[in-house]
């Protein structure tokens, strides 16, 4: 029978200076956990991007509104979900920048990154309406 | 590291050092300050040189993206030099690597303005 994952929530102010928090107890969980220098980056910078997005979007900004990170340490995967108190989002409908006419675009660059360094990504509705960033990332074994 | 930048010219070329961060927040506002100043200096030639650059994120990526942007408007250009692996590997990942002229001698950097 596989173990229950081990699980860390943490509750992130929005404020600017959480984004930097975010990714770097992301970086540390990613070496708890076994993944080597270069994926700890990674999985930093697409915790950093995710925060990012919940700070600006999700929660606008607005002070009052929390951002909660949740690490579980499965035996085969790191995953990370990333709650805000927004109106939610669609993954479906950020646009790819890598299309010639977004290139020199604004938007999609975050959600690019994060697909691109973590194996899984996907956007749910949250319990309270807000958008549940859910990404993973597995072991290479 | 936070960000920090010192501009010095080469000729008719604005040369950006810079080192730290490119994120949200203080170093991604410092980077578009510095475009329009130089705009605003009628300086069109700039190299920006990221050989001290540690981080980058999507909005620090957008914030170069926009400096180019806004020179090209302006008749001028933005050229990139010395990317670390980390930044070459972003600027791969979101198709960026093919807009912009990318340089790893500040020498042919300058150069290129001059072609």
């Amino acid at each position: 029978m596989p173990s229950k994952p081990q699980r860390m929530e943490i509750v992130l102010e929005t404020l600017i200076e959480s984004i930097a928090l975010a990714e770097e107890v992301g970086m540390r969980i990613a070496a708890v956990a076994g993944f080597g220098e270069e994926d700890q980056y990674r999985i930093g910078l697409a915790v950093h991007e995710g925060v990012m997005n919940a700070f600006q979007y999700g929660n606008q900004q607005r002070r009052e509104r929390k951002i909660h990170l949740t690490f579980e340490l499965h035996e085969d995967k790191l995953v990370v979900h990333i709650v805000d108190q927004g109106t939610g989002f669609r993954i479906e409908d950020v646009p790819d920048p890598r299309d010639d006419e977004n290139v020199l675009g604004d938007s999609g660059r975050g959600v690019l990154l994060m697909k691109a360094f973590m194996d899984e990504v996907d956007v749910h509705s949250s319990e309270a309406g807000g958008a549940r960033l859910v990404m993973a990332k597995h072991h290479k074994r | 590291m936070s960000f920090k930048a010192t501009s010095r010219d080469v000729a008719d070329v604005t040369v950006i050092d810079m080192e730290g961060r490119i994120t949200l927040g203080e170093g991604s506002a410092l980077l578009r300050d510095l475009v329009r100043e130089n705009l605003g200096k009628r300086r069109k030639k700039i190299v920006m040189n990221l050989a001290g650059i540690t981080y980058i994120d999507s909005t620090g990526l957008g914030e170069l993206v926009s400096g180019y942007r806004l020179m090209k408007s302006e008749g001028g250009e933005l050229k990139l030099l010395n990317l670390n692996k980390k930044v070459t590997d972003l600027l791969q990942i979101t198709k960026l690597y093919t807009v912009f002229d990318i340089y790893n001698q500040e020498s042919q950097a300058i150069a290129s303005f001059h072609s």
